[in-house]
């Protein structure tokens, strides 16, 4: 088969580890002086397209991010991780703080025309929105099939065999290139970004440009109207001991 | 040193922490419990209090009450310790620094970091994931910075990368009386004033709390590749570690499982390694420097007959192999359960390495004790050696514990490591070398069996080896180290 151009989605998000905390105007979350890093199933989607590059199944591997300009960060580790080169589509400001799923993939619909890419690999959802949207509306607008919950990515013949998660358990698909395949948990394990090639990425090309460069209309259809914490769970009490917890179940009519 | 004479009054101490707490004092005794042991076989001794502080000057003002009040403080990071580090043997009050997680500062030029003491390693290492930077210092356990520092750990990557006394630049530390001080600093070298850091590093809690330490980096290796292969024999795998050490090969981590650790890593772990005496390797380096290892090193070990030579790049790989000999310790209670482990090691000069394994395999293998062997080779020559025997169950016919009689093992350099925290408790009257059933009440279990068990013979037997080859250790480690 003809080698793959792959296209990957790295999305910042706020780091997995920070306990997130709602602004108090209620219009989003704090993300000032917050530690952001790579969406984690971007790494495995990035890290599966970089081994198929080692496989040489592969021969170029873009990694994209949208967003505003510390994403250049996000992409210097994509970068790191073995990608070869990086797009910055710049988004920011309120523009950002509305741009949903359906806005990337027509950015990432406008990109692979641009890049002739056949391959695109995402993270199945990104942690701070959770959509799970952004593959499944990028295949619908390519017309191209899709893969979601790879957890085993293989090349057969012209295509490629996906074994997918899903609830009922593991479903096996074959599909013909050019595809989608949006990465979940289980599919590998990331490998660190090291420090001679974080030195190397520096010196590989990053290049950025606006949805209007690529002639696309990133108009929100939705509008968050407020963000609020969950409902703080009623105070427990605390008992001392085995006795006074029967005795307290018991007052509450467990038993 | 008036103040040694004070006599305790634990009741105002609490009392006062609790007006400065609120709720982070506790003396439920859940909690108390859940803060009397850490990993150990010793006998679980709960504080009278447990404290969450915040900041070093919450941790400078709980010293400065329990110091008035005589009352004895253990500070407590996330309780891995497997030598009863955090038993409170005289009661007291615990600080548990957990709530002490945040990593303050990391200078990625610098290539250093300062961290609260609560922070674990691991945590340490996913903070730092993005920065190609990581600390290399990885006891079994995902135990905290602060426990790291106290116990001076090592780890599987000290042959390369030293232990916990090479990589701290400096700590903010809480003295006894409640003074607040700085040691140490960023630099990497400094010829001025007294080495306190390296003090503190190691003093197990005994000289004050550490409340921020400042770390050493290293650069994340560009190549990493991890490899096990099997030999016929213990002595094959030993020799094979001593010329690849003397060869200079700058190996990142070696370590030696013998083959019923190996057996016992299997069926914990899942793994499918031949239940031989094993090597694991890792080598560090770049692309090319790390075949260039991998190949020198399978030289030597075909020359000592080693097979089965089985390497990996894929970090899922790795990481399984690592967590595989990082779980030793539950895969040793794992093969008998119901009993507790008995941790020990020797550290011995490498030229006497395989003499001392050899005997003291020998001696084990006679012996009705069950005892793998693991061992990872520490850098500058100094490997150690660490049988695990899970214990004894049940109690003699007195359900008192017998004092033990023989001599601490003690090596010139190591100590036995494991002694000094024994040696303490052995002090304090606790019953310090016997296991006991899992489940922390044995009065519990004395009342629900209603008999009293009979004096077990191999017990006897058992103590009495296990006094001759701590004894025959000491000789060996002593005598090697005077020639």
């Amino acid at each position: 088969m003809s080698q793959l151009r792959v296209l990957v989605g790295c999305k910042r998000v706020i780091d997995y580890a920070v306990k997130v905390r709602v602004k108090p105007d209620k219009t989003g979350v704090v993300k000032e002086g917050v530690k952001h890093s790579m969406n984690p199933f971007d790494e495995i989607a990035l890290e599966e397209a970089v081994r198929l590059k080692e496989k040489q199944v592969a021969s170029e591997v873009i990694a994209v991010s949208c967003g505003p300009q510390a994403c250049q960060e996000t992409l210097r580790t994509a970068l790191a991780m073995g990608a070869d080169r990086a797009l910055h589509v710049e988004v920011s400001g309120s523009e950002y703080e509305g741009l949903l799923p359906l806005g990337v993939a027509k950015i990432l619909a406008a990109l692979v025309k641009k890049e002739e890419a056949n391959l695109v690999v995402l993270g199945k959802q990104a942690i701070d929105d959770d959509c799970n949207q952004t593959g499944q509306m990028l295949a619908a607008l390519l017309d191209w099939p899709q893969a979601t919950f790879a957890s085993a990515v293989s090349v057969e013949g012209e295509g490629l065999a996906v074994t997918r998660e899903v609830d009922g358990g593991l479903e096996n698909v074959r599909l013909s290139l050019p595809a989608v395949v949006t990465a979940d948990l289980r599919l590998n394990e990331p490998r660190y970004a090291t420090l001679p090639n974080i030195m190397k990425s520096k010196k590989k090309p990053l290049a950025q440009m606006t949805p209007g460069d690529l002639g696309v209309d990133i108009n929100p259809s939705l509008t968050v109207l407020s963000v609020e914490d969950p409902p703080v769970r009623e105070a427990g009490s605390k008992v001392e001991d085995v006795d006074q917890l029967i005795a307290k179940l018991k007052d509450s009519g467990v038993f | 040193m008036a103040t040694l004479l004070k006599t305790t009054d634990t009741q105002s101490a609490i009392e006062e922490l609790g007006a400065l707490l609120g709720d982070r004092l506790s003396t439920s005794p859940a909690v108390c419990e859940h803060h009397a042991t850490g990993e150990t076989y010793h006998a679980p001794r709960p504080p009278d209090a447990v404290v969450f502080p915040e900041t070093t000057e919450e941790v400078a003002e709980i010293v400065r009450i329990c110091a008035a009040h005589g009352v004895p403080m253990i500070p407590y990071g996330v309780g891995t310790s497997v030598e009863g580090n955090v038993c409170a043997l005289e009661g007291g009050v615990t600080l548990d620094m957990g709530r002490m997680n945040q990593v303050l500062r990391v200078s990625q030029e610098d290539l250093d970091v300062t961290v609260q003491a609560g922070v674990t390693r691991k945590q340490l290492n996913t903070h730092l994931r993005d920065t190609g930077l990581f600390f290399p210092i990885d006891p079994g356990a995902d135990a905290t910075l602060g426990g790291m520092t106290a116990t001076r750990a090592s780890g599987t990557n000290a042959v390369r990368y030293g232990t916990l006394k090479e990589n701290v630049l400096g700590l903010t530390v809480v003295l006894p009386d409640g003074q607040i001080i700085k040691t140490g600093g960023r630099a990497r070298k400094s010829a001025a004033g007294y080495d306190l850091t390296r003090l503190f590093v190691g003093s197990e809690g005994t000289l004050g709390v550490m409340t921020e330490i400042t770390l050493k980096l290293y650069g994340i290796p560009e190549a990493i590749s991890a490899a096990v292969c099997s030999f016929p024999s213990l002595e094959a795998a030993v020799n094979t570690v001593i010329l690849t050490i003397q060869s200079g090969i700058p190996i990142a981590r070696v370590e030696l499982l013998d083959d019923i650790q190996m057996d016992a890593c299997n069926k914990f772990s899942k793994l499918d390694y031949a239940p031989k005496d094993t090597l694991f390797f890792e080598f560090h380096g770049t692309e090319r420097g790390v075949a260039e290892q991998v190949e020198q090193v399978r030289e030597i070990v075909q020359e000592f007959g080693g097979s089965d030579f089985r390497w990996s790049t894929k970090p899922e790989e790795r990481n399984a192999l690592w967590q595989a000999r990082h779980d030793v310790y539950y895969a040793c209670l794992a093969l008998q359960p119901g009993k507790k482990g008995w941790a020990t090691d020797v550290c011995v000069p490498i030229s006497r390495l395989a003499e001392c394994l050899i005997e003291t395999k020998e001696e084990l293998d006679a012996s009705p004790l069950l005892a793998p062997i693991v061992g990872p080779r520490r850098r500058r020559q100094f490997p150690r050696l660490l049988p695990h025997r899970p214990g004894r169950s049940g109690r003699d016919g007195r359900g008192q514990a017998p004092q033990r009689t023989h001599d601490r093992p003690r090596t010139r350099h190591g100590r036995d490591q494991h002694g000094r925290a024994r040696h303490r408790l052995r002090q304090a009257g606790v019953p310090g070398g016997r296991a006991r059933r899992r489940g922390r009440r044995p009065h519990a279990h004395a009342q629900a069996d209603g008999r009293s068990p009979q004096p077990d013979e191999s017990r006897e037997s058992g103590r009495r080896l296990t006094a001759g080859l701590c004894s025959r250790l000491w000789r060996a480690s002593n005598a090697s180290f005077k020639e």
